[in-house]
């Protein structure tokens, strides 16, 4: 157990502080949930690419800087910790682009990488359907083979799509093979918004963002891949036809687990709340019972983030943490609820004010509802990991 | 940066945990208790000791892990020990394995006079002696009258007195291995190991390490019955049918025993940190060792609690092993502090409040 940083580690520390510190943008940007301040966002992440802060673990062919993954979650501790802005091209870089290193074709990994860095593409998800949410494997949006046509025609409804209507990609699964049942027959689809027989309608959240869409196809055609820029501009199949449930699943484990959900944005929340209760305390409304939550929730971030320092270590190492980041998810979205409740009852009248910790309060209570509802991770857990019966 | 365990630490524990369970099965927890009955089951008439698996740790050099090389031991450290504590904690073996090979050992390795080091670790090393610890306040020993000596603190100064120096009296626990005693001693210059402190920083000197080296045991301890608790649960989960299915299959225990594992797992990390911290010396080990016992506390009572819950009313039973493991792990959550009590020193830590 070495619980220290290298000498080139902090290096690499000081080196994100100071430009973060001098390029954050101040005050910070309006909601990138919203039409205008998803242009602010936009900026912002063309900022962080064109100074090599986009995507620090990436190889530099693609906009990184060849990072280490400890060097990653460093860089993601002192962007949260300088609280810069959220960001918006999370979709595709943190859920995406795992399993485009790992399904996509060296063509594709050359062409939709460096655009996802750049900004230049930006991914939203498709996958929850208006009867396939916690269910995904019930999805009914169907693609059909044209041979004559040379391509995929794409059929169905997509929803709860976040920044679906600012996005110009979606990723999503589609029902391939019309026979099929289940996980089995689905295929992992690449698809441009600005297609013909796209529709995108936008609407509001809990929080009143237009952070959601559905997002309708209506014979949406997509060409075959010819690994040329040309045709994949127009969109594309990730991994085999009839085999999406294994990508898409090599996605979720992503947004489930660490890549999405650093602990220095947890760190950084917890810190803040110390603040907040420091400051009730020298006001003198601090009671033993609200320090004793505060304490609590601490605790519960620094436990996020020494085991994500063994998720780190072990995938470094070559170990999968596999269903593990079941735990992980029902982890993260239970401490970030946590800890914006506690912060509501220190500011106790106040807390019905818009603000930041309701807006952020609003935000974490989606943790326990997507990315696969806590039930389902409870589940995945007890099946997958403590081996109870599935039935 | 490394936060696991490495390839060494992982096979001592696994020699470790395979030798417990071979030398400390449930029926020897039970051999522990005084009352058969109580027991349900067994002899009867146990002090609150395994021998046959204290002296196999003894001969493995668990017993001496931490004791300096030049002592007879293996030079280790908290880091070290703390994995095969948590092994202790999933055999429920409840003997001052803890006390013996961690508190006792630092004590003397770090604290006493060369002469009175000399003496002790050798004997510590050759599985010759066990030793508990005990704090002002509380006061109590467990397996105190199977003890060849106590480390027993006096405000900020430690004492080491034999067994012939301390009056004994017999405290009726829940689980009936603990065979917890109320020490009476009287400090002498004789009995003196550690006075004062050149450590000024706050929270260190003898009685504070002590103080965290034995929370910290407690701690690692309680993640192993926890663990215990929770395998048993999922077992019988598997087994059991009603309504013809294993019950296991029903959402509503999925879910008790996915939260209750989940506490543990997010805990865990919590107690090896402090090991480390502590092993350093850390100036962050007082705050880090709090952090590890309120976290496990509370993470152990859901997971005793959750595990009775899906035994029904086998669980109930004495006759059944669970009780064996769930109330060690209700002594242990309060043993050197409860969660309520280490939350509040992370919160000085942490709110400076």
């Amino acid at each position: 157990m070495d619980l220290n940083w290298s000498g080139a580690e902090e290096a690499f520390r000081d080196e994100a502080r100071t430009w973060l510190e001098a390029n954050v943008p101040r005050p910070s940007l309006p909601s990138g949930d919203t039409a205008a301040g998803f242009a602010a966002h936009l900026d912002w992440e063309r900022t962080l690419h064109d100074a090599g802060w986009a995507v620090v673990s990436w190889p530099r062919a693609y906009g990184g800087r060849d990072a280490s993954l400890w060097e990653w979650l460093i860089f993601e501790e002192e962007y949260y910790r300088v609280g810069a802005p959220q960001r918006v091209t999370q979709n595709g870089i943190f859920l995406l682009a795992p399993s485009i290193f790992e399904f996509g074709s060296p063509a594709q990994q050359d062409h939709y990488l460096p655009r996802m860095s750049a900004a230049v593409d930006l991914w939203c998800q498709g996958w929850s359907e208006p009867n396939a949410g916690s269910d995904l494997a019930a999805v009914r949006s169907r693609a059909t083979r044209d041979d004559d046509a040379g391509g995929w025609v794409l059929s169905g409804q997509k929803t709860w799509t976040t920044r679906g209507a600012f996005c110009n990609y979606l990723f999503g699964l589609f029902r391939s093979d019309p026979e099929s049942e289940r996980h089995r027959g689905l295929t992992y689809f690449m698809v441009p918004l600005d297609a013909d027989g796209v529709t995108v309608r936008g609407f509001g959240r809990l929080d009143g963002d237009e952070g959601f869409a559905e997002v309708f196809l209506d014979d949406v055609f997509i060409p075959d891949d010819d690994g040329t820029p040309a045709t994949m501009e127009r969109g594309g199949i990730l991994g085999e036809v009839d085999r999406g449930w294994g990508v898409a699943m090599s996605t979720a484990s992503s947004e489930r687990g660490l890549t999405l959900r650093s602990p220095g944005r947890f760190q950084a929340t917890a810190s803040r709340l110390v603040d907040l209760a420091r400051q009730r305390s020298s006001d003198g409304q601090l009671t033993e019972l609200l320090a004793d939550r505060v304490t609590e929730a601490w605790i519960a971030a620094e436990a996020y983030a020494l085991y994500t320092l063994s998720d780190v270590t072990d995938i470094a190492e070559g170990r999968s943490p596999g269903a593990r980041s079941s735990y992980n998810k029902l982890f993260w979205s239970e401490l970030d609820v946590r800890l914006h409740e506690v912060a509501l009852e220190l500011l106790g009248p106040d807390a019905e004010l818009v603000g930041p910790w309701t807006t952020g309060y609003q935000f974490a209570l989606s943790g326990p509802i997507y990315a696969g509802t806590n039930e389902i991770q409870r589940n995945i857990v007890a099946e997958r990991v403590l081996g109870l019966p599935r039935k | 940066m490394r936060f696991a365990l490495t390839d060494e630490q992982q096979e001592f524990r696994d020699a470790v945990r395979s030798l417990l369970a071979d030398t400390c099965a449930p029926d020897d927890v039970r051999a522990a208790w005084a009352d058969a009955t109580l027991a349900g089951g067994g002899p009867g008439g146990g002090d609150g000791r395994v021998r046959r698996a204290w002296s196999a740790l003894g001969e493995m050099g668990v017993l001496g892990l931490c004791v300096p090389e030049d002592h007879g031991g293996l030079g280790g450290t908290d880091e070290d020990l703390v994995p095969l504590l948590i092994e202790v904690g999933r055999a429920g073996l409840p003997d001052p394995v803890s006390s013996t090979a961690g508190v006792v050992v630092a004590a003397l390795r770090d604290h006493a006079a060369p002469g009175v080091a000399a003496t002790w670790l050798p004997r510590v090393a050759g599985g010759e002696v066990a030793i508990g610890v005990g704090f002002e306040g509380a006061g109590t020993v467990p397996a105190a009258a199977s003890l060849d000596a106590f480390l027993l603190s006096d405000r900020d100064e430690l004492h080491l007195v034999e067994r012939t120096g301390v009056e004994l009296e017999p405290l009726e626990t829940v689980d009936g291995a603990r065979h917890l005693a109320r020490v009476r001693w009287t400090p002498s210059e004789a009995t003196l190991l550690a006075g004062g402190t050149d450590d000024l920083r706050e929270g260190f000197g003898p009685v504070n390490e002590t103080f965290d080296r034995a929370a910290l045991g407690a701690a690692a301890v309680l993640a192993g019955l926890s663990r215990r608790m929770l395998d048993m649960a999922v077992q019988y989960a598997g087994e059991r049918q009603q309504f013809g299915v294993p019950i296991g299959s029903f959402q509503a225990i999925k879910h008790q025993l996915a939260d209750a594992s989940l506490a543990v797992e997010f805990a865990e990390p919590l107690v090896l940190r402090a090991a480390n911290s502590l092993a350093l010396g850390d100036p962050g080990a007082p705050a880090h060792v709090s952090m590890a016992k309120a976290a496990i506390s509370d993470a152990a009572d859901g997971a005793a609690r959750a595990s009775l819950q899906v035994h029904g009313a086998i669980g109930y039973t004495v006759e059944y092993d669970l009780h064996l493991y769930m109330k060690r792990a209700w002594a242990l959550a309060v043993r050197h502090g409860d969660a309520a009590f280490h939350r509040k020193r992370v919160r000085t830590a942490v709110l400076g409040v």
